[in-house]
């Protein structure tokens, strides 16, 4: 691929059971055409999957729907840019405050009733990076993965 | 587009369990090895080993369910091992901190002898 050259795809999934695998075939289409490799391209499946499941789950989406939009582009640089897989994910739920969100531990979860909790900290270590802007129409996280 | 986990189990001798998994690991699949971990459980076998070959992907969901398999391993004073992970699913596990309490290896062999106690 060039890397002057940007690709991007749009998809709207309904709020249903696996829908989320549905993502992750953009995911590899893209990153396979953009040459990410294979473990990327896993990460950026799984970071995926943990960013719809929450929409799913926490959102409260009023059209349960959730829109995400893939972009393969190329940051501005004089060595020519990095180029990066970027997946938006976004709902128009009720939104939340990512800071109030605490990291869970293994230790606690064992003992807890609740052993949930782990998707914005996988998706945080699993991307290069990642933005999260919510608020009381909807939230958006917005992950990247550089090649 | 059913990704429905197929768990098949097998058991090498008395003391421990294989738990071979082939698809996706989110609510329904993490139940499904629950279900069979738990019957192990039940008849007294304590070290299990998950072989996730055919696994390509998981979800938090899954693994959440997977930490209350381990929880129950552990409260009764068993062994829970991984194999076969993709790096991807090893690498969250990790990040998760799953390896504190159960342990990853590459290939059945070495696990199987970690559950029996024949190596640490």
């Amino acid at each position: 691929m060039s890397t002057a050259e940007p690709r991007e795809i749009h998809l709207t999934i309904p709020v249903a059971p696996e829908m989320e695998i549905a993502a992750t075939a953009q995911v590899a289409a893209l990153g396979e055409w953009m040459e990410l490799g294979r473990d990327k391209i896993d990460e950026v499946k799984m970071a995926v999957v943990e960013a719809c499941i929450n929409a799913f789950e926490h959102s409260g989406t009023l059209d349960h729907k959730v829109e995400l939009k893939f972009r393969v582009a190329s940051e501005s640089g004089a060595d020519g840019g990095r180029t990066f897989l970027e997946v938006d994910v976004l709902d128009n739920g009720h939104g939340f405050d990512p800071s109030r969100v605490t990291a869970p531990q293994i230790g606690e979860k064992l003992r807890a009733p609740h052993k949930r909790g782990w998707g914005l900290r996988i998706i945080r270590s699993l991307m290069d990076d990642v933005r999260i802007v919510s608020g009381e129409r909807g939230t958006m996280i917005v992950m990247r993965k550089y090649r | 587009m059913s990704e429905t986990l197929k768990v098949t189990l097998e058991k090498p001798d008395g003391a421990v369990a294989i738990l071979r998994t082939d698809g996706y690991i989110n609510n329904t699949g993490g139940e499904e090895i629950a279900r069979q971990a738990y019957a192990l459980l039940g008849e007294g076998t304590v070290r299990l080993l998950l072989d996730l070959e055919k696994t390509k992907i998981v979800n938090s969901i899954g693994i959440s369910i997977l930490i209350e398999v381990l929880e129950k391993v552990l409260d009764q004073g068993g062994r829970l091992a991984f194999c076969h992970l993709t790096p991807t699913i090893e690498k969250t596990f990790q990040i998760m901190g799953l390896a504190q309490y159960a342990r990853i290896f590459p290939t059945p062999e070495p696990a199987l002898s970690w559950l029996r106690g024949e190596a640490e």
